[in-house]
């Protein structure tokens, strides 16, 4: 994985030294609040219902051991033992103290990490496929392209006041685990005519309170024009996306109200006086991030056969392994759900496990995925069962992946001063109520939203709950039919919402009446959906 | 009214800056709005010896891309920032193209000397003449 | 209807309550600030201690102050879902 350089490292240390000095003249009532909110957001430090949550940027959701560690350490000496994973691929902290935030700072920068543009009207951090380097399907690892955007979107100068904030997503494979048409800028690696890589550019997707698919704006862009281009993308939207109502000031609704086809012609028109300018590096630079993410030196002859006569682990293997495109190997999801417990939440004690695993079997990597679990994406088949005994011990072995429990969950009104209603609640029941049904029930995706920010991915969710305040009281609205992979879709409103209890109940309703629609026992939810539409499921749940 | 934090030598040109929409072509001094299109004074960058880009609120980001583009074309003399800005947006501003600010709340000079001076190193290129990291690794 | 006034340490974001003359970490430490409500944030509004103050609508009950929306009972209690770090405001079950 990518190490920082000189440079890098001094950024990344001047940064702290700025924070600090920041923190330093608000304390001393040098700058008024209103000055420092939102340097601090620049910085990912909000204040929320509680006390300061910090969100800490994973860049394309790649750790090593050393990192994970000190996200552990983190937890245990400026927080309250625990951090939350997010549908970002970040790790948000929150109990943290404004006064310590320097330190702490400090302490991330001594392993390469930072919480540069994890909030404010900026670039924030770039997503990736979980599964880089290891899924057989993808054409390429998508992170040096994601590192390269990550270097150069780091306080940019021109694009650090946008009207909005603005979400990148880079994938290798066109099985889509990024969800990049729900980005701001979705990027797929594709071949050229002549077989070289290029990128697909998708603009203007989004969920929130106006969701929308991203349409393609450029087929094939050649690696060598990737940042002018870029550069050309975010200088359209700097200029022209609405600022006077910040409900349409995404750039999605700049694409939408121009057109995705005039919304291209603004870019190539602006690309035309930018591409001269030498804003794109040599190819020795793209050449020097990719030489840091060579594929690990992986058995070939490791053995594909494993004993699975233990019956929970043969369901594990089943269930949260995937196929590496190494024979005898595997990836592994750690599942963040088990049921009654907080989606995406991890204990120090859970990080430094993990942290231990990932050094011993899995060639020093973890991956943070936006369904807020972890995976270990490099692992032998033949250390499957240790790897599982030891997950068991830690309470890490629940075997949900892309199930019924495997809910996606915000942290709703217990944390969240956006939020409208509580969600890690619902989850929680949910989970509880659904696991032991879901070997039956197969792939299903759960997601739930406090607010209609949608930062549990609601509108992506085969079963999508957005929770809203009704006079005070907390109502639930449930949405059916999305989905965030590369068959994309918007989940729809199915009726009127339910309190707490009501929308458990209506959950279960759906379900219920899945399992005697599905044309047979494979037929995902999402696909009955599809075939027969909402009717029968409103019929089931108001009727 | 506030004091003008400017990184110029050269004598300040104080004409009155016309808006937009009233200047006449061979004037001296222009402001634009954040909706202003700053492409259009590309014609008139020979005569201009100050363009000053209002900023009416902290979150107002256009004019960055205003003194860029303007820089782009060429122009050499002083672009100024008007408005809600504070001296932790110096390096933004300055990298953006930026040579003079007018901030409503008063730029500290100590605080601002040392947050010009903070960053070594960058990573992209800009209106300024710093030379972002991959042109420096190349030359090892 | 009584009123109290809240806010956030600027140090630590601790949720504070206005306990008449200072600020308490505990809900039932507060007094009904009501009419003066107004005038207590615009005298301490500019010191910039305190972030986030704000009037919020209580009903008094027998156990004390119930605040009259979801948000302000998890402010004052902690997050329902973490009942190991509540606060001794209000029981984690009545939010």
């Amino acid at each position: 994985m990518y190490r920082y350089d000189k440079y890098d490292q001094a950024i990344v240390d001047a940064r702290v030294d700025e924070f600090r000095d920041q923190v330093a003249r608000r304390l001393n009532n040098e700058i008024s609040e209103e000055a420092f909110k939102p340097l601090r957001l620049m910085n990912g430090l909000y204040l929320q219902l509680h006390a300061y949550m910090l969100r800490v940027a994973i860049p394309y959701g790649t750790l090593d051991s050393r990192q994970l560690r000190m996200l552990a350490h983190i937890a245990r000496r400026y927080d309250r033992g625990y951090g939350h994973f997010t549908t970002r691929q970040n790790i948000q902290y929150n109990w943290i103290k404004l006064a310590e935030t320097p330190d702490l700072l400090a302490d991330l920068a001594s392993v390469e990490m930072h919480a540069f543009q994890t909030s404010g009207n900026c670039i924030r951090n770039i997503s990736s496929d979980q599964f880089a380097a290891a899924a057989a399907d993808e054409i390429a690892d998508p992170r040096p392209y994601a590192e390269l955007l990550r270097q150069w979107s780091t306080l940019h100068p021109e694009f650090s006041f946008l009207p909005r904030k603005f979400k990148i997503a880079v994938t290798g494979s066109a099985i889509d685990r990024a969800a990049i048409q729900l980005h701001d800028i979705g990027l797929q690696l594709v071949h050229g005519p002549d077989g070289e890589i290029g990128l697909k550019v998708l603009v203007g997707g989004g969920m929130g309170r106006t969701p929308m698919l991203a349409p393609v704006i450029r087929e094939f862009l050649p690696v060598a024009d990737y940042l002018s281009y870029m550069e050309a993308i975010l200088r359209v939207y700097n200029r022209h996306g609405r600022r006077d109502n910040i409900y349409k000031a995404r750039i999605k609704i700049l694409v939408n109200d121009l057109g995705a086809a005039e919304f291209a012609r603004q870019v190539e028109e602006e690309w035309a006086q930018l591409k001269p300018l030498g804003l794109d590096p040599p190819p020795s630079e793209l050449a020097r991030i990719a030489a840091h993410f060579q594929p690990p030196a992986l058995g070939a002859n490791a053995p594909v056969e494993i004993d699975l006569s233990n019956p929970d682990f043969a369901n594990w293997v089943a269930v949260n392994t995937h196929p590496h495109k190494v024979p005898g190997h595997a990836i592994v999801t750690i599942s963040l759900k088990a049921p009654g417990e907080i989606p995406g939440d991890a204990s120090a004690d859970q990080m430094d496990i993990i942290a231990d695993l990932a050094q011993r079997y899995a060639q020093d990597e973890v991956r943070v995925t936006h369904a807020q679990n972890l995976v270990l994406p490099h692992v032998r088949r033949a250390d499957l069962f240790d790897i599982w005994q030891v997950l068991v011990s830690a309470g890490l072995a629940t075997a949900n992946l892309d199930r019924a429990s495997d809910i996606i969950s915000c942290p709703g009104l217990d944390y969240c001063t956006l939020a409208n209603a509580r969600s890690i609640p619902i989850a929680q029941k949910l989970a509880v109520n659904l696991a032991p049904q879901e070997g039956d029930l197969g792939e299903l995706k759960i997601k739930i939203s406090g607010c209609i920010n949608g930062c549990g991915h609601h509108h992506a969710g085969h079963i999508g709950i957005l929770g809203v305040d009704r006079k005070g009281e907390e109502n639930y609205q449930l949405l059916l039919g999305g989905s965030g992979a590369e068959d994309a879709s918007l989940a729809r409103i199915l009726g009127p919402g339910f309190d707490e209890n009501g929308i458990v109940n209506a959950v279960e309703k759906v379900i219920d009446r899945y399992k005697t629609l599905r044309a047979d026992p494979q037929e995902r939810f999402l696909d009955t959906y599809r075939r027969v539409g909402a009717e029968p499921f409103k019929e089931a749940v108001y009727g | 009214m506030a004091e003008l934090f400017r990184l110029r030598t050269d004598p300040e040109h104080t004409a009155d800056a016309v808006a937009l929409a009233d200047y006449q072509p061979g004037g001296t001094a222009v402001r634009l709005e954040p909706a202003d299109d700053a492409r259009l004074l590309i014609p008139h960058l020979g005569a201009l010896r100050r363009i000053d880009i209002a900023f009416p609120k902290f979150r107002e980001g256009r004019g960055y891309s205003s003194a860029r583009i303007l820089r782009e074309a060429g122009y050499a003399h002083e672009i100024r920032a008007v408005g809600v800005l504070y001296v932790d947006q110096l390096t933004f501003l300055v990298r953006a193209g930026f040579d003079a600010v007018l901030a409503d709340t008063p730029i500290d000079r100590a605080v601002a000397e040392r947050t010009l001076a903070r960053f070594p190193a960058v990573y992209m290129k800009a209106a300024d003449a710093a030379r972002p990291v991959w042109e420096l690794r190349e030359r090892v | 209807m009584p009123r109290l006034l809240t806010g956030n340490r600027l140090e630590t974001g601790d949720v504070l309550w206005w306990s008449g003359s200072d600020w308490s970490l505990h809900l039932n430490d507060a007094v009904a600030v009501d009419d003066e409500g107004e005038a207590l944030i615009a005298r301490l509004g500019p010191q910039e201690r305190i972030n986030d103050l704000a009037l919020i609508d209580v009903d008094a009950t027998p156990d004390g102050w119930r605040p009259r929306t979801t948000r302000e009972r998890v402010r004052a209690v902690g997050p329902s879902v973490r009942p190991d770090f509540a606060l001794p405001s209000l029981p984690v079950e009545s939010i």
